[in-house]
């Protein structure tokens, strides 16, 4: 019986304070578009930041989980650190040498690359875009599949053949979208090179754009395109996961007697794993992430202040009502009860519409996680501006309130 | 007929402070009433008659002094406990009518049932049975904007009888009413108190005061005159 007039009472209690909330419509929209807005970009921003994380992640991942990237360091002279990607630091016969050394056990495979980003002529048509000098073993560690035609053979690096495999990419750019390139020729640093071959679409965008290469005999990077005789990067695919660790100090402590280097804190190269970028790239996207979820968290609370000071205006216009209630004998819980009731109402309703909202934008940004991402990376000034923006604008409604007010008071 | 005193104050004083400032609203004020009674206080304003009506029907406590109601001292109770019997043994009757606005009359009466925890039949039927006894039987789906003045206090009448209060508080009950319908409200009171309700009003028309069976005359918190009224009597 008691329940049952508890449970009356609390129908009744929303009943109330809906019918009180319905009374000023604007009012009541307004404090509950503050927490839709907060809600819906809390939810959206932090799947946002998650799922940039996740698509990168996986895509490295895709380029294998047992591959090492050798990358030259700062060159150490004389007690002097040089800047880091002295970049002349790997040679080829690095590469070689841990082909061959008996010190190394656990590689299976070995790419030398040099990379370098140049402007590429077709047809008129020209593009800027990654040089990258390989030998074949790349496709092999990379995961390169060939659409038409053939990837850089042996044959080809040892002859220093004027060919080239290009990315999907650079095929539209250059040829148009859903071309035939094979037996075209395009022109890097004044060289003409045939197209031999078209690579398989991998993905990914910006500086990490696997589809935006062109891919020409490591040698002829070398030697023929842009005159370097070191290489800036090496691929090592080890022979399982698990011996990762084991790779890495082979490799380093073989490249380290190489270079006439007796302490490892003094390498002119660096060693990462998979493991090690994903880690890196993981605690970069996760800053991001905080960062992005801090912005959106800032607008619940904007949203939240909003509330209280709906809820306290609402009091404040209604002390005649509150005082009628307790002659009638409303006890004061009572009364901090229907308030609250409505306080719960604005921000409950607010927070279902908002989850739904970041819920269905969270869908829709895989797509645009991307583009948002660079917006906001090249707009993040704009995004500061935002909130100033806005108040600029209330104030300036404010004034013509006031005026119009101040006329009617007239 | 038996007399039983349903409200007695022993030397109630009330005093506001205002920073340093003491303003004296009531002292020494002592007053009976006994079960079936018709009381009006009257005053000019600022006499401290709505500060005794406060003190009277619970909604203020005097700064010294007691106040026994049925019996019981509330002088010295919590505002729950004062809520409580503002809900079960006072009626309340306001110049203003302050009924809730964008509400039905019988939503209105139903309003301290609802805090009595008095289940949703007993509600309607209650509410039901005032409203008609105070003739406004087709009214009752009316919001108050819809509701003449008249019709407005009478609808507050109702709020105040349905908890079958000790005593009815009016203060200035037709102060915002048209002279004929206020005729008509008086009518009501007196008929209430034919019926054996105790009735308190608070007024300073003495056209209205005259309607009551004894006049309490305050001016500067203090009771000046108290005395049956012998036109009303004879």
């Amino acid at each position: 019986m008691v329940n049952k007039i508890n449970n009356m009472e609390l129908k009744e209690a929303i009943f109330e304070s809906l019918s009180a909330l319905m009374i000023n419509k604007m009012r009541t929209g307004l404090a509950i578009l503050g927490i839709i807005i907060g809600i819906a970009s809390v939810i959206a921003l932090i799947s946002l930041g998650q799922s940039s994380q996740k698509s990168i992640e996986s895509r490295i991942e895709s380029l294998g989980s047992n591959l090492l990237t050798v990358r030259p360091g700062a060159v150490r002279e004389s007690g002097v650190r040089g800047a880091a990607g002295g970049r002349t630091s790997l040679t080829l016969d690095d590469a070689k040498e841990i082909v061959v050394s008996s010190q190394v056990t656990t590689i299976s495979k070995v790419s030398p690359e040099f990379s370098e980003r140049s402007q590429v002529m077709a047809e008129g048509n020209n593009t800027n875009t990654q040089i990258i000098g390989v030998t074949p073993v790349y496709a092999d560690v990379h995961k390169i599949n060939i659409t038409s035609g053939s990837f850089i053979s042996q044959n080809d690096v040892d002859s220093m053949a004027k060919v080239a495999v290009l990315g999907p990419q650079v095929v539209t750019d250059l040829f148009g979208d859903g071309a035939n390139p094979i037996g075209q020729t395009i022109r890097v640093n004044s060289q003409m090179l045939t197209v031999i071959g078209t690579t398989v679409a991998k993905g990914g965008t910006g500086f990490n754009n696997q589809d935006d290469i062109v891919y020409v005999p490591l040698t002829t990077a070398q030697k023929q395109l842009f005159g370097a005789n070191y290489l800036n990067t090496i691929s090592l695919e080890a022979k399982s996961s698990d011996v990762m660790v084991q790779a890495q100090n082979e490799v380093g402590y073989l490249l380290l007697a190489r270079h006439h280097l007796s302490d490892p804190t003094n390498a002119d190269f660096s060693i990462m794993s998979q493991q090690d970028l994903i880690n890196t790239v993981s605690s970069a996207t996760g800053t991001f992430t905080a960062l992005l979820s801090g912005i959106a968290a800032i607008s619940l609370l904007v949203g939240g202040i909003g509330i209280m000071n709906i809820m306290l205006v609402i009091v404040t216009e209604r002390t005649r009502e509150i005082g009628l209630r307790k002659a009638l004998g409303a006890k004061k819980k009572i009364i901090i009860n229907q308030f609250l009731t409505e306080a719960v109402i604005l921000t409950f309703s607010g927070g279902i519409i908002g989850s739904l909202l970041g819920v269905v934008t969270s869908y829709f940004i895989p797509k645009l996680s991307v583009l948002i991402l660079q917006f906001l990376y090249q707009r993040l000034f704009w995004l500061f501006l935002f909130p100033e923006s806005l108040v600029l604008f209330s104030v300036g409604t404010l004034r013509k309130r006031h005026l119009i007010y101040s006329r009617l008071k007239r | 007929m038996k007399k039983t005193t349903i409200i007695q104050t022993k030397n109630i004083s009330k005093v506001y402070k205002t920073g340093e400032v003491e303003t004296v609203a009531l002292s020494d004020v002592s007053i009976n009433i006994e079960k079936g009674e018709f009381v009006a206080i009257m005053g000019p304003s600022g006499s401290g008659k709505s500060t005794l009506m406060h003190i009277l029907g619970a909604l203020d406590l005097p700064s010294s002094g007691d106040y026994l109601l049925d019996g019981k001292n509330i002088s010295r109770l919590s505002e729950d406990e004062l809520a409580d019997i503002r809900n079960r043994q006072i009626g309340f009757v306001f110049q203003a009518f302050n009924l809730l606005p964008r509400t039905t009359a019988l939503k209105n009466v139903m309003l301290p049932m609802i805090y009595a925890e008095i289940n949703k039949e007993e509600r309607l039927e209650k509410a039901k049975k005032y409203l008609e006894m105070l003739g406004l039987k087709d009214r009752m789906e009316h919001s108050s904007s819809q509701l003449s003045g008249g019709q407005q206090q009478r609808v507050a009448i109702a709020r105040a009888l349905v908890m079958d209060p000790a005593i009815l508080l009016a203060d200035e009950p037709t102060g915002n009413i048209a002279s004929v319908q206020a005729e008509e409200i008086m009518a009501i009171f007196q008929e209430l108190n034919d019926k054996g309700h105790t009735i308190i009003m608070i007024t300073h028309e003495s056209d209205i005061a005259y309607h009551a069976k004894r006049i309490i005359l305050i001016r500067d918190g203090k009771i000046v005159t108290d005395e049956m009224n012998g036109k009303q009597n004879k």
